[in-house]
């Protein structure tokens, strides 16, 4: 397992967390250390398993089609780091 | 009959598939129960599920299942009895969660196809690759404020349908007359309104060129922000006439994004972000996997209505309609359904006639679509009755019809109060024709010289009459005198 | 008065129906407990009005023949629990400021039962810790620490400040939320009993989360059968979580009561790991004897993939969190950073808004569930979790609850095993198996290691078997007759 400075780095951007260029080095060893532990389970053969996808085999329960929810903009908007009106303000979006 | 691109070196095919998403028409979002009813105050539709909210966590819409799978089974397409909702993550300050629950690999509907029909008479199937269900993001404001971005998550959460075409479509007709014939299913179908004016109904198109007669496929560029058929046709012609200007001139398409521009009709280059997409798209751990029961799928499979492709072989084989008159009845079920109504009892190529011509011309001139139409349909049937049995000449039942329209009155009414009824005794013409001849001397001289000029008179009688002489009676009255 | 708090859950309802002492009264005593143990950093928010308020209400709803379950009865909060119009923080810089405008179900459920709510326990950051030690507002200290250690004892975690409050009697009872141990651990190394149900017995509705597959809310007290009655008022179906399982709540605080002979107890030969304390060995012997002199047959079993639960879980558990945590982007709520442009924003907000850890944690999910690496890491582990889900399967033809020790240690020191996560992560390998599985597993206290701190041995059971689970521990808890209190404590005691 190669984890270099590089991909971490694109990580961090991929997850949108700021990493200081002199923390990208450590970072990397202690994810290279827990990448190499979690490879361990490259041992046990999978080959007709199929993924976990459901941890309990209960049936799945749907809503209907009724409109229980909404209509509090105050509720929705009253810890907005920043608003206008009733909308939420973010910082300038270029596209 | 092919559509190609005419270039320096050569004639170039276009290769397209749609990318089509259309909103769910549903009471409730696709996972909270917020409404979504268009044009709300901003963030007056949203539930802490839609804002992304700590702690808060989806729960699927019954009837959005049910309209997905409606909408595949009217696509003629495969239903998948297990399917898998993920979350595909990026960050936009529209995405409150900051992953989009979709579905990647295993979608609710697989393949199917739908029948296009061309101006040229010709039919020709596209095929679709798959239909899925996912939610809708927020809406973004950019010019509201100078310096920052306003955001209204009463979208956030909406059902949408994504669904993707094969790369079946070879000409801007083609994928207009797949939208259009899409759009119609869709809206037969009760699952989405094809509404593009409100964004209800949008697409991207893959768009690539290759040599004609090539198999292979070219690179592809997504051209985004298609929300009308005209853009439609114009933005995948553009781009076409782009990549062949690319290749003629020695260059390379470089697959990317881009964006239309209808303002000035040309498509551009989203800009490339620095890093590729890696959405790491993974089962949403907060939903179990989609498992439908066959006794559900067929239980909304007994419930479909008659689509448009069954409804216009049924109008031809049982009403004798052309194959073009029939198209453009059941382009709208409202539509099929008023003509058919109007149809019962009556000879139905005329009132197919009538309601081609002149309702829809009426419609169109008054920007009304049949929905809020004044005219009701056994009000026509009743005015083609009167035309039919002789109280009506054609010509005066137009003028009812024009009156029907506006007044929406009975056809019986308006002849009455009007005294429109159409004049087809003698004795009552015969003076008017005698006057006529007498104070046109000059014209009854051309007449003996061009006998055609009997129109001009039948022109005065009909004008002298108020237009409600039979004008077969008028003309053979004045025959008989000039001869 | 000292005496309210150190009166079980149990008891303190049978003294508030006789009439003998009131809600007020009891709140009360627990309020001036929480103000002299603020050094245990047990609590983030503490409401004393809100308790004093529901108290009052618990009071005139009880004159009034009110008979919930757990009616006057003062409980704390993990503050991982989304409370309506009170800070909910996650212990995190991220959430500042936030106050939730909905109730999460389980908590909903607690207040509709008549419990009183004392405040919002500390706990690691976003619950991703086994140490409370990654929390924004600092570490918990376990009150079992010796009183001439000049460094505090951790109390284990994520569920730290709930485990310390209960275990120095600053409330009868508490939540907890567990995705690998998160309940169980800290209730080993606080003395006292934690639950965590089956996945899907208690709604995620409102609970802050972690990893979605994972995350399960349990009740944490210091008798079994108090853990009993929180779990009956905590559990149950709940239309708003999709994993929630629609099955009747059984009378666990009736049922725990139950006889543990003739049940055939499993004791996996794979979790004696290398390297197993001899105390946590012999601790973990001495709870099968009981049960066998209790009338329970012991059977070995095995579980053969033991060993790649915890790697799995380091998988499963991240990437999930990397998901769940997008959120936290300083758009609608929490933290914002301001920064050149959106990205720049975006990237010093989570940057500096989430600490060390749970960065760590966001960045290995990233990277398990990025291109080209998915298959090898996520779909590898979800495929493996399914073995280790077998092997359980498998174990429970043949028994009816399986005994493990809880964690392969005592508390340990503050700032201890910190620079190097796999270490960290290893205190909860015991605990993660039955997590991945899903399944009910309470942890018990059993006895002192030889410096005199607790240790928990862990009952592990079938999918919503909670009773059994209960009963076996319930059978372990009269046999170790668990009497210890906390250093500090000994002399209020009643
Ligand atoms: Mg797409
Ligand atoms: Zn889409």
């Amino acid at each position: 397992m190669a984890l270099d400075k590089a991909t971490v780095a694109r990580i961090a951007h991929l997850a949108r967390i700021r990493v200081p260029e002199e923390e990208l080095e450590p970072l990397t060893r202690e994810l290279a250390r827990i990448l190499d532990w979690v490879e361990q389970l490259a041992e046990v053969d999978t080959a007709a398993v199929e993924p976990l996808r459901k941890v309990m085999d209960i049936p799945a329960h749907w809503r209907e089609d009724v409109v229980t929810d909404g209509g509090r903009p105050e509720a929705i908007l009253m810890n907005a780091p920043r608003r206008h009106d009733n909308f939420f303000v973010v910082p300038k979006v270029v596209e | 009959m092919s559509w190609v691109i005419e270039g320096e070196t050569g004639k170039w095919e276009l290769v397209c598939g749609l990318e089509v998403h259309a909103q769910v028409i549903s009471n409730s979002k696709l996972f909270s129960g917020a409404s979504t009813r268009f044009g709300a105050p901003p963030n007056s539709q949203v539930s802490p599920i839609d804002a992304g909210m700590p702690g808060m966590l989806p729960v699927l819409n019954r009837f959005c299942v049910e309209q997905a799978v409606r909408t595949g089974l009217g696509l003629r397409a495969q239903i998948n009895l297990f399917s898998v909702f993920e979350r595909k993550n990026y960050f936009y300050p529209d995405l409150p969660n900051g992953y989009q629950i979709s579905q990647y690999q295993h979608p609710i509907v697989g393949r199917g196809s739908l029948t296009i029909e061309l101006a040229d008479g010709t039919t020709k199937e596209i095929g679709i690759t798959r239909l899925h269900l996912e939610m809708d993001a927020g809406k973004s404001l950019h010019d509201q404020l100078p310096d920052a971005t306003l955001i209204d998550l009463n979208r956030s959460g909406v059902a949408l349908m994504e669904i993707v075409s094969e790369p079946d479509i070879r000409s801007p007709e083609e994928a207009v007359a797949y939208m259009r014939k899409l759009r119609s299913i869709l809206r037969y179908l009760g699952t989405c309104d094809g509404d593009m004016e409100k964004g209800n109904l949008r697409c991207d198109a893959n768009v690539s060129v290759r040599r004609l007669g090539s198999r292979d496929f070219g690179t592809r560029c997504e051209v985004k922000n298609l929300n009308s058929m005209r853009f439609i046709a114009r933005a995948i012609e553009y781009e076409a006439r782009r990549q062949v200007d690319i290749l003629e001139s020695g260059g390379v398409v470089e697959q990317e994004t881009r964006l239309f521009d209808s303002v000035r009709g040309v498509t551009r280059s989203m800009r490339t972000k620095e890093e590729a997409h890696d959405y790491r798209y993974f089962p949403d751990p907060d939903l179990l996997p989609l498992e439908l029961e066959p006794a559900f799928v067929e239980r909304i499979r007994a419930s479909l209505p008659e689509l448009p492709d069954e409804k216009k072989a049924r109008f031809m084989a049982e009403y004798g309609l052309s194959a073009y008159d029939a198209s453009v009845l059941v382009a709208e079920r409202a539509t099929a359904d008023w003509f058919e109504e109007a149809a019962r009892g009556r000879d139905a190529k005329q009132v197919a006639n009538w309601v081609i011509t002149e309702l829809f011309g009426a419609l169109n001139r008054t920007g009304r679509d049949i929905d809020a139409c004044p005219i009701r349909p056994a009000q026509l049937g009743r005015l083609l009755d009167l035309l039919n049995d002789g109280t009506l000449s054609g010509r005066l039942a137009k003028d009812v019809f024009q009156i029907m329209f506006e007044s929406g009155e009975d056809p019986e009414t308006i002849v009455e109060k009007r005294g429109l009824r159409q004049v087809t005794d003698t004795a009552s013409l015969e003076p008017v024709v005698e006057r006529v001849i007498a104070e046109n001397p000059a014209q009854v001289e051309k007449y003996r010289k061009n006998p055609k000029v009997i129109g001009w008179f039948v022109g005065q009688v009909m004008r002298a009459t108020g237009g409600r002489a039979n004008p077969q009676l008028v003309q053979e009255l004045l025959e008989r005198r000039l001869r | 008065m000292n005496a309210l708090t150190h009166l079980t859950l149990a008891q303190a309802r049978r003294l508030l129906a006789a009439g003998e002492v009131s809600a007020v009264e009891l709140t009360e005593a627990h309020l001036r407990a929480i103000e002299r143990a603020r050094h245990l950093n047990a609590f983030i928010t503490e409401t004393p009005e809100r308790a004093l308020a529901m108290a009052r209400r618990s009071d005139q709803r009880r004159r009034q023949g009110s008979q919930g379950l757990l009616e006057g009865i003062p409980i704390a909060i993990k503050d991982l629990f989304c409370t309506e119009g009170i800070r909910t923080t996650a212990a995190s810089r991220i959430l500042d400021g936030f106050i939730p405008p909905y109730e999460s179900t389980v908590t909903r459920k607690l207040w509709e039962a008549g419990a009183v709510c004392l405040g919002k326990t500390n706990l690691d950051e976003f619950a991703m810790g086994s140490a409370n030690v990654t929390s924004a507002f600092g570490p918990v200290r376990n009150p079992w620490t010796p009183p001439e250690e000049p460094v505090a004892r951790v109390p284990g975690g994520s569920s730290g400040g709930s485990a310390a409050a209960v275990a120095a009697r600053l409330c009868l009872g508490a939540t907890g939320t567990d995705t690998g141990g998160s309940i169980r651990q800290p209730a080993s190394f606080c003395g006292i009993v934690g639950l965590k149900p089956t996945y899907g017995r208690c709604s995620r509705f409102g609970i802050v989360a972690f990893a979605s597959s994972l995350d399960q809310a349990g009740p944490m007290a210091r008798t079994v059968e108090d853990c009993a009655i929180m779990l009956q008022a905590m559990a149950g179906f709940d239309p708003l979580d999709s994993t929630s399982a629609d099955l009747p709540v059984p009378d666990w605080a009736g049922d725990a009561r139950g006889e543990v002979r003739g049940l055939r107890i499993g004791v996996p030969k794979e979790y004696r790991a290398d390297g197993m304390p001899d105390e946590i060995d012999r601790l973990w012997q001495q709870g099968a004897a009981w049960l066998a002199a209790a009338g329970a047959e012991i059977r070995e079993i095995s579980l053969p993939h033991t060993r790649y639960a915890l790697p799995t879980y380091y998988i499963v558990a991240p990437a999930e969190a990397s998901s769940n945590l997008a959120r936290y982007d300083g758009m609608r709520f929490g933290l914002r950073i301001e920064g050149e442009n959106l990205v720049d924003t975006y990237e010093r907000t989570r940057g500096e808004g989430f600490g060390r850890e749970v960065r760590r944690r966001i960045l290995i999910g990233t990277y398990v569930l990025s291109a080209g690496y998915y298959d090898a890491y996520y779909l590898k582990a979800l495929k493996v979790r399914r073995k280790i889900r077998e092997d359980f399967d498998r174990a429970f033809e043949h028994v009816d609850a399986i005994l493990t020790p809880t964690a392969p240690s005592a508390a340990f020191r503050i700032g201890e095993k910190m620079d190097d996560p796999v270490a960290m992560y290893l205190n909860d390998v015991f605990t993660v198996p039955a997590s991945l599985a899903g399944l009910p597993a309470l942890s018990v206290p059993a006895g002192l290691s030889a410096e005199g701190l607790p240790l928990g041995l862990q009952v592990i059971g079938r999918p919503f078997d909670e009773t059994t689970v209960l009963r076996v521990g319930r059978a372990i808890e009269e046999a170790a007759d668990f009497r210890h209190v906390p250093h500090g404590l000994a002399g209020s005691e009643a």
